[in-house]
């Protein structure tokens, strides 16, 4: 197998109040891949997407993105590999205007002129947002928002699109489009969700993340199916749900 | 969010008013603030050549005067103060409408409505005729420190979205039975407050997140 774009060995982590989130996590995501990060509230689901952009130190253990280490000296070039969208767009987009927003991390790289400006439209682009460029954030929908703030992120060029639970708040609609925008993307997703059926439908592979360890880390489907994995770690399907009764899976 | 989908000061136009520069509109303001303050209480004819000015510059911005008149009820508090200035004043007294109020009252009273309204009337012209991202542009071209820039964007950026969860607050708080405008419930409103504090300091926390997540040094691109 090639080189893991993400690499997390042993990972624990304990919050300055003592509260121990994440107690030896080992996680691997390969080049092209989609990985659907599962597990129940509390889990350490958001402790662990801290650490992979170099937000949180690690208490113990390594997390490394395409070979290099996640340490202070490599936090630049760990940003621009690493892209984390989080879950609310008013945190991520806070500049005048969309073209700004998805500006912004481009231009801390260094990027400039006309060659920051192509890529602004580019990811906007990809997003389907382009006609909004000159529009404050705040005057678009929520949908919209969270497409945009995709877009800030994709600006990067990332390895790795790491995305805190991209379904919610969305209706269905935007849900949909979501999904056909992360589809068409060429890049590595690590998604964290709560949302069962949109991991079935976007990764083929899952992991789950329990009191603070994996628990489990297999094929999307097998781990959806399997009764009592799911009893035991607080995951639930949407009433009148089966995955077994869906045909077309992703490979 | 919930607020509206556009800056309320903003008046969209074309005018030569909105065409200039905010940086130039920005010192005519200061400039003209100063010497509004500094006309001596009684010189009723410099202010009203002021005014003279200043209506002329509302007149070419093209800007409607009920749009302006509606928006300069935040001078309220003052009026009231200023109305309230002859009557407990010192001084000479006279008679108006059979009413005995302070000489020197009165005239303090009219040199602050005539300040005022004239300091009130110019801002927000600038406001109706500058979209806020021009004005902090034109602050930046006026060498305004870059922190205090980046701060009043994050202010304009955020004001909607703290309003709007204030909002979304006082209408949970009235569903279950309390009436925020009734002071037997402001300790409840004060305590909503904290909350809104705290969740906008946490809000903050999350956006400088996000910030170091796309690589941010300490400045914003320009």
């Amino acid at each position: 197998m090639s080189a893991p774009t993400l690499e997390v060995r042993g990972l624990a982590y304990a919050y300055p109040d003592g509260h121990q989130a994440l107690f030896g996590v080992d996680l691997h995501v390969h080049p092209g891949e989609r990985v659907a990060l599962l597990g129940p509230n509390g889990a350490g689901k958001t402790t662990l997407v801290l650490h992979l952009n170099g937000i949180l130190a690690p208490g113990r253990g390594t997390v490394t993105v395409s070979g290099l280490p996640v340490v202070r000296a490599n936090h630049k070039e760990v940003r621009r590999r690493v892209g984390v969208v989080f879950q609310d767009p008013d945190d991520q987009l806070f500049l005048g205007t969309v073209r700004q927003d998805v500006a912004f991390g481009p231009a801390n790289m260094g990027m400039r002129g006309e060659a920051l400006e192509r890529r602004v439209m580019e990811s906007l682009d990809k997003v389907g947002m382009a006609d909004f460029a000159d529009r404050p954030p705040h005057h678009l929908s929520f949908g919209q928002r969270r497409r945009v703030a995709v877009a800030t992120v994709l600006a990067m060029d990332p390895e790795i699109l790491v995305l805190d639970e991209p379904s919610s708040n969305l209706d269905p609609a935007s849900r949909r489009e979501l999904a056909d925008i992360l589809r068409s993307l060429d890049v590595t997703v690590l998604m964290v969700t709560h949302d069962l059926p949109y991991a079935l439908e976007l990764c083929p592979r899952s992991v789950v993340l329990s009191d603070g360890v994996v628990v489990a880390d297999g094929r999307t489907f097998d781990v959806l199916t399997d009764d009592a994995l799911m009893r035991a770690h607080r995951l639930e399907l949407p009433w009148g749900f089966d995955p077994r009764a869906i045909g077309n899976l992703p490979a | 969010m919930g607020a509206g989908h556009k800056h309320r000061l903003h008046y969209h136009g074309h005018s030569p008013v909105h065409r200039t520069p905010a940086h130039v509109k920005l010192l005519a303001l200061v400039a003209f603030m100063l010497v509004v303050v500094a006309t001596p209480a009684g010189w009723w004819t410099f202010h009203g050549v002021q005014a003279v000015l200043l209506l002329g510059v509302v007149a070419a911005s093209r800007v409607p005067p009920l749009y302006l008149a509606k928006r300069m009820v935040v001078e309220v508090p003052f009026v009231v103060f200023a109305l309230l200035v002859p009557f407990v004043a010192t001084g000479p007294r006279t008679d108006v409408l059979g009413l005995s109020l302070s000489e020197p009252g009165l005239v303090a009273a009219g040199a602050l409505l005539a300040k005022g309204t004239l300091g009130v009337l110019a801002s927000l012209t600038l406001a109706a005729t500058t979209e806020a991202p021009d004005l902090l542009r034109g602050l930046q071209r006026l060498r305004m420190p870059d922190l205090l820039v980046q701060i009043m964007g994050f202010m304009i950026r955020y004001l909607d979205v703290v309003t709007g969860e204030l909002g979304r607050m006082t209408t949970a708080m009235r569903a279950r039975g309390c009436e925020p405008r009734s002071p037997r419930h402001w300790p409840v409103l004060a305590r909503a407050m904290g909350s809104l504090f705290i969740r906008s300091y946490e809000r903050g926390e999350r956006v400088h997140l996000a910030m170091l997540s796309r690589g941010y040094d300490g400045s914003l691109p320009s």
